[in-house]
Formats: structure tokens, C-alpha cells, sequence
């Protein structure tokens, strides 16, 4: 089958594999050459791509619940709206979300993601109390912070590369009110914004949606979004009906103007400096997601989305030159999404780490690989990385550069033969 | 509390349409042969949704323990739903009548015979809803499947006989017909992906259907048109097709 992830590119040729339970599983691990577990593909490049894909999806039951502690044991093929279904009308939230619900919980740990409130709450792996993890010769073995710990640390960002996820045991935190108070504060230029995020780092979550692609004093004007759950106890949550995008958009739709307009109509929304307002879950969390396939705007030949973090102390300069080089380019990008960041977590390759990361969503077309390898060059320069979950193109050499923990992740692989047997398009291109 | 009777439920569909109903709160009895193997999924649905499961086995071939298997349901059930279906191999049902007689016995026979005791219940309790999933395969006979297609297709009649003798009786039948749905039962053939269902939207269409008490469901909603078109192709044409 042909098989694509969220960015719609690439496409790769791909047999899917699908098991029962775990004996299944094992056999195909066993009989297959080299695989990759694949959730509901949501990432955006080609992380859960390969020739072979074991689809974990399915593979989607709650075991249990433990009211008193909020502990949720399910297998790894369980979405967080699943989750959200069933929980938020209890009085319970995920301790940590990504800007999507539609993933699974194997593929949140695999991609170690994190969420508006990553400068409080860490990563996703800080709310998992355990997992099971099916290795290249059928062994299953729990890894947590206490056992199996290197294992731990290695597949939570690990991609999937240290072999199947099976089911985990994650953490939930109290909630009494579906809503969230919500302050959005407009800025007019960088320093501002960052000003603003270090005034609300006491806030649960923050997020900016910067407008990439204003020029000179303007650049880095945003709107910065923190918010706390409220106290109401209306939990009566329903997801969202959706709006469907039934078809690819022509390629041209999104050009510099398109993008121009909706950054304007945006920015220009919020009328004062700082407005308050509730919003609910959904709208606060996944504003995307109430509109299914969103991906389709970008047409056909698929898009892609740039991001990248910088350590605290070069963020500034940092930014400024790539939003100079963005800007200059007229490369439109819709969606920019910024945001300050707490410690780095001690997984090998986990993303984040102390500072400002920057999202942008680009649609493929020519010329924009050359852009991006330009920004390489100056998030390697400013010390920075770039998110797997998110990629689809970069190289080895700069991936290398932005994790110092590769070569440790590299050996583990190799100790315990999983670089024999799981691999995706991605981890053959970057070298793990 | 509040039973819905779902029948075949180690089905994909009937898996799907069982969350789906315990998430809008009914409780429920899971109906199968060794239903001991849904278990684990009995705890899903007890852990999502903090709904009743009950396990019941049954074999719908088993005719003469029909009567008591509905005897022994405590509660009576508000409404049942019945995604048994056995697709066969048509070659093999040509050469071999036992083939045969399978497919049309359990599409067909056995529910009836099942089905005729519980409408009968209904029917004196003057409430009940009563939902069979049948197949867009049963509205015209291809050489591919014509053995799965015609017992479908009796089985869509006797549905649509059951709906004209329950309507006085306020009991409300559905019939179901899906087009493709990427289930087990068509786990190795290639399907077109556009007119392809997952199992979740089709219990999400039978959900919905059902309580705005519709007569009879396609899903995807586009196998409906699908479906106009293949009745209305002429025989002399028809005959020659491969499809």
C-alpha cells in the first residue's frame, strides 16, 4: 500500500502489518527484516515510514483505571481524544498534551511530545509511570524510571527505533472545569514577546503565534496566549463536531498574499493589548483539530513543518536572524508557533531543552528544501536542534550536531541488535 | 440500568458499535460464540465507560438453544443489534453444499430463528428496537459472492417484512447495509480506499440512524447511489460484468 504521513510527503511503497496480540507481533518482528511501529500518523515526515510498518493502532484497549492515584493503564494504540472521551467528564486531564488529540499514546511516548505547559510539566515521558516494550527478539520488558531505566530514557523520543511500545501506564492530573481562562496579550515585537512569556512563565500553559512574516521593528510580533484551567466544575465535555477539508486545495491557494491576509485578519482580531476570555479544551488545546484534514490546504504535493529550539542564551539573536532569513525569502508560512521551554529531561533524544523553539509550516514546493538548509545552518550556529517528529528532510550532519546523546543512543541500539531490526526512512536518513 | 443485545461480537463492527453505545450510556450483553475470548474487551468498555458487560455465549447455529439463551437475559434487553455475518468462500460454496448451507444458515437462518423470539418479546412489551446489519452485496446477485449476496438479500426482505409487522406494535427495525468496511472478514482484499468505512464510522452512522429511527442505512452514505446504479443496470448487461 502506498502510505504517507501527516505532512502528505513523502509517499512511500509500504506493507502493513497488523497483529492480535503479542505472540503475533513477535512473529513478525522475528520474520520481518527491518520495521517500524506506526500509530495513527500523525507525525509530520517520515518517522513511522518504511518498507514495513507495524500498524499499533488497532491495538487500542483500556486495562484499567486507578481512581485514587489517576493512574490509566492502555495499550499503546489508544488516541488521547479517547482518553479525553472518557476522562474529562470525570475530572481527570492528561498531564501533558501535544496541539493534536489524534495521536496515540505509544506515539506520544515514542516522540516524547510536549505541550503548552512544557515549561512546568516537562515532556509526555514525565507522566508515564511505566511502559512495556516489545525488543528485536520478541522479549518484552517494563521500562520506568526505576527499572529497565536506560531503556526508558531511550525510547521515550526514541522514534520507535528501540522496538513496539505494548501498552503504558500514564499519569492523569485533577481537573475541575473544562475550561480554560484564557489571556492573550498582543505584542509588537520580539523582545516583547519574550518579555511576555518570562512575565507568565507562572502561568500552566503558554504558547505564541508569531507573525513570520513581518519585517524590520515588527519582526517577532505575536500574540501570546497563557491560560489556566478554571474552577467551575463544568466538566460536561463533548468533542467538537468537525468541519471536513474534502479535498486537496490547488498548490497556489497558500501563497505570500493568502498568508499575509490570515496573519492579518488574525493579529488583527484581538483588538487590546491584553483581553481575557474562557475558551474549552478543544479550542484552547487543538484548534486545529476541529477541522478535519487540515493538511489538505496545502494541496497535494504535501507540506512540511520546520521546528527547531535554541538554548535561552541565543534564542534572541537567534530568532532574529531566521525570521530575517524567512522574511526575506517570501516563503508564507501559515502557522508559526512559538514558545519558551523549561529543562531539558535526560532522555538521549528527547527534543527540548531550556529555551525558545519556533514552528513553521511550509508547503513543499521549489526551493523551500534550500531555505530550510539554510535555517539549518543557522540553528546549528546558535547551538540549536531540530524536532524528529516533525522533519522529513534533514541531514545527518545537522541532526548530529544538535544531539549530544546520539552516539550513547547509537551504542544502545547496537547492544541490543535494535538497529538491525527497526528502522524508518527517517532514522536511515539522519544516520541512528 | 439499560441492556442493548449485541449479537456476533467479536466482529469488528459489532466491537465499534458495542463502544459506541456504551459511551452513550446503555450497558450491555456481548453475545458470542467463546465469548470468554472478549474479555479484555469487555474491560475496555467497563474502563472507558463505566458501563455494564455482560458475556453471553451463544451459537447461532445452535437453533434449539435460542429460546433459552433469550429466557436466561435477566433484564430484557431495550434493543438488539446483530452484526453476525459469515462471508464464506464462494468457489468452494459451489463445489461444496456444506459451504453453502453455512453461509445461508448463519446470515440467515439462525438469526431468523433467533430473531423471531426476540421480536415476539417485543412485540408484547410493545418497545424494542431490533437492528440488523445486512449487506449492499445482497441487493443484486454477482458471480464473487452470490451465496453471502442472496442469504443477505433474504435476510434484508425478512427485515423489511419484520419493520411492516412491528410498526403497530411501536418496535422499530433497522436494516443496515454496509459497503466496504475494513474489518477481519475483508482483511485480504484490496479495497477501494474512497468507498471504504472503518468500523468506528460505521457504528457512529448505526448510532445515529438508530435513534432517529431510520428504515434502512447505507454506509458509507455514497453505497446508496452506488447501489442505485448496480439495480439499475440492465440484465443483459449486467450478466456480462465482472465486478
Amino acid at each position: 500500500m502506498s502510505l504517507k504521513s501527516w505532512g502528505g510527503y513523502p509517499i512511500s511503497k509500504s506493507i502493513e502489518f497488523k497483529f492480535e496480540n503479542n505472540d503475533s507481533l513477535k512473529s513478525i518482528i522475528l520474520e520481518q527484516e527491518s520495521v517500524i511501529a506506526r500509530g495513527n500518523g500523525r507525525s509530520y515526515g517520515d518517522s513511522a515510514l518504511s518498507n514495513n510498518i507495524i500498524n499499533a493502532k488497532p491495538h487500542d484497549h483500556f486495562i484499567s483505571f486507578n481512581e485514587e492515584q489517576g493512574l490509566l493503564h492502555v495499550q499503546s494504540g489508544v488516541l488521547l481524544s479517547d482518553i479525553l472521551n472518557s476522562f474529562v467528564p470525570r475530572g481527570w486531564f492528561l498531564k501533558v498534551t501535544p496541539g493534536t488529540k489524534l495521536i496515540t499514546v505509544g506515539g506520544a511516548i515514542a516522540s516524547d511530545v510536549h505541550g503548552k505547559n512544557h515549561h512546568i510539566a516537562g515532556c509526555f515521558s514525565e507522566s508515564v509511570e511505566s511502559f512495556r516494550l516489545m525488543l528485536p527478539d520478541g522479549q518484552i520488558v517494563e521500562c520506568s524510571k526505576l527499572e529497565n531505566t536506560e531503556l526508558f530514557k531511550a525510547s521515550c523520543g526514541g522514534m520507535g527505533l528501540t522496538g513496539v511500545i505494548l501498552d503504558a501506564t500514564i499519569q492523569l492530573k485533577r481537573i475541575n472545569s473544562q475550561y480554560i481562562n484564557q489571556t492573550t496579550i498582543k505584542t509588537k515585537n520580539l523582545k516583547e514577546t519574550f518579555d511576555t512569556f518570562e512575565k507568565y512563565k507562572s502561568s500552566e500553559y503558554s504558547v505564541a503565534w508569531i507573525d513570520c512574516l513581518a519585517t524590520n521593528d515588527d519582526i517577532g510580533k505575536s500574540l501570546v496566549m497563557a491560560g489556566e484551567f478554571g474552577n467551575d466544575g463544568k466538566l460536561g465535555y463533548k468533542s467538537k463536531k468537525k468541519l471536513t477539508i474534502p479535498f486537496n486545495f490547488p498548490s497556489f491557494s497558500l501563497n505570500k498574499w493568502t498568508v499575509k491576509i490570515f496573519n492579518w485578519l488574525y493579529y488583527g482580531k484581538v483588538k487590546n493589548t491584553t483581553s481575557k476570555q474562557p475558551v474549552d479544551i478543544d479550542s484552547f488545546f487543538y484548534p486545529l483539530d476541529s477541522i478535519g484534514d487540515w493538511n489538505k490546504i496545502y494541496g497535494k504535493n504535501g507540506f512540511t513543518q520546520y521546528q527547531f529550539i535554541l538554548p535561552m542564551a541565543s534564542s534572541y539573536d537567534g530568532l532574529i536572524e531566521i525570521l530575517q532569513t524567512i522574511s526575506k525569502s517570501g516563503k508564507g508560512s501559515f502557522l508559526a508557533v512559538l514558545k519558551l521551554y523549561g529543562k531539558a529531561n535526560d532522555n538521549y533524544i528527547s527534543f527540548p531543552m531550556e529555551g525558545y523553539s519556533l514552528a513553521l509550516d511550509f508547503k513543499i514546493e521549489k526551493g523551500l528544501f534550500d531555505l530550510l538548509d539554510e535555517l539549518d545552518q543557522i540553528v546549528v550556529k546558535y547551538k540549536g536542534r531540530i524536532y524528529l517528529a516533525k522533519d522529513v528532510r534533514v541531514s545527518k550532519a545537522i541532526f548530529e550536531q544538535g544531539y549530544p546523546n546520539i552516539d550513547k543512543f547509537r551504542e544502545l541500539r547496537k547492544t541490543y541488535k535494535m538497529n538491525d531490526k527497526f528502522n524508518s526512512l527517517q532514522s536511515k536518513r539522519v544516520g541512528i | 440500568m439499560s441492556y442493548v443485545l449485541i449479537l456476533g461480537a467479536k466482529s469488528d463492527i459489532a466491537k465499534a458499535v458495542a463502544r459506541k453505545y456504551a459511551e452513550n450510556g446503555y450497558d450491555l450483553y456481548l453475545v458470542a460464540r467463546n465469548s470468554n475470548e472478549l474479555e479484555a474487551f469487555a474491560q475496555d468498555i467497563t474502563v472507558r465507560s463505566q458501563k455494564a458487560v455482560k458475556l453471553i455465549d451463544l451459537d447461532i447455529l445452535d437453533y434449539d438453544s435460542h429460546q433459552s439463551f433469550y429466557d436466561q437475559l435477566k433484564e430484557k434487553p431495550l434493543g438488539v443489534i446483530s452484526a453476525i455475518g459469515y462471508l464464506g468462500e464462494q468457489e468452494k460454496a459451489q463445489a461444496d453444499f456444506n459451504e453453502a448451507k453455512k453461509i445461508i444458515d448463519t446470515n440467515y437462518t439462525g438469526i431468523v430463528s433467533l430473531f423471531n423470539i426476540i421480536a415476539n418479546d417485543f412485540e408484547k412489551r410493545k418497545s424494542g428496537f431490533i437492528v440488523g446489519i445486512s449487506s449492499v452485496a445482497g441487493d443484486r446477485g454477482r458471480k464473487s459472492n452470490y451465496l453471502y449476496g442472496s442469504a443477505k438479500a433474504a435476510f434484508t426482505a425478512y427485515l423489511s417484512g419484520l419493520r411492516n409487522r412491528l410498526y403497530d406494535a411501536q418496535v422499530h427495525v433497522m436494516t443496515v447495509k454496509p459497503g466496504f468496511v475494513a474489518t477481519k472478514m475483508t482483511a485480504d482484499m484490496d479495497l477501494q480506499e474512497k468507498l471504504t468505512a472503518q468500523p468506528d464510522e460505521v457504528a457512529e452512522d448505526i448510532y445515529k440512524a438508530q435513534q432517529k429511527n431510520k428504515n434502512v442505512l447505507y454506509t458509507k452514505w455514497v453505497w446508496r447511489w452506488v447501489m442505485l446504479i448496480i439495480r439499475n443496470t440492465p440484465e443483459f448487461q449486467f450478466k456480462k460484468m465482472s465486478i
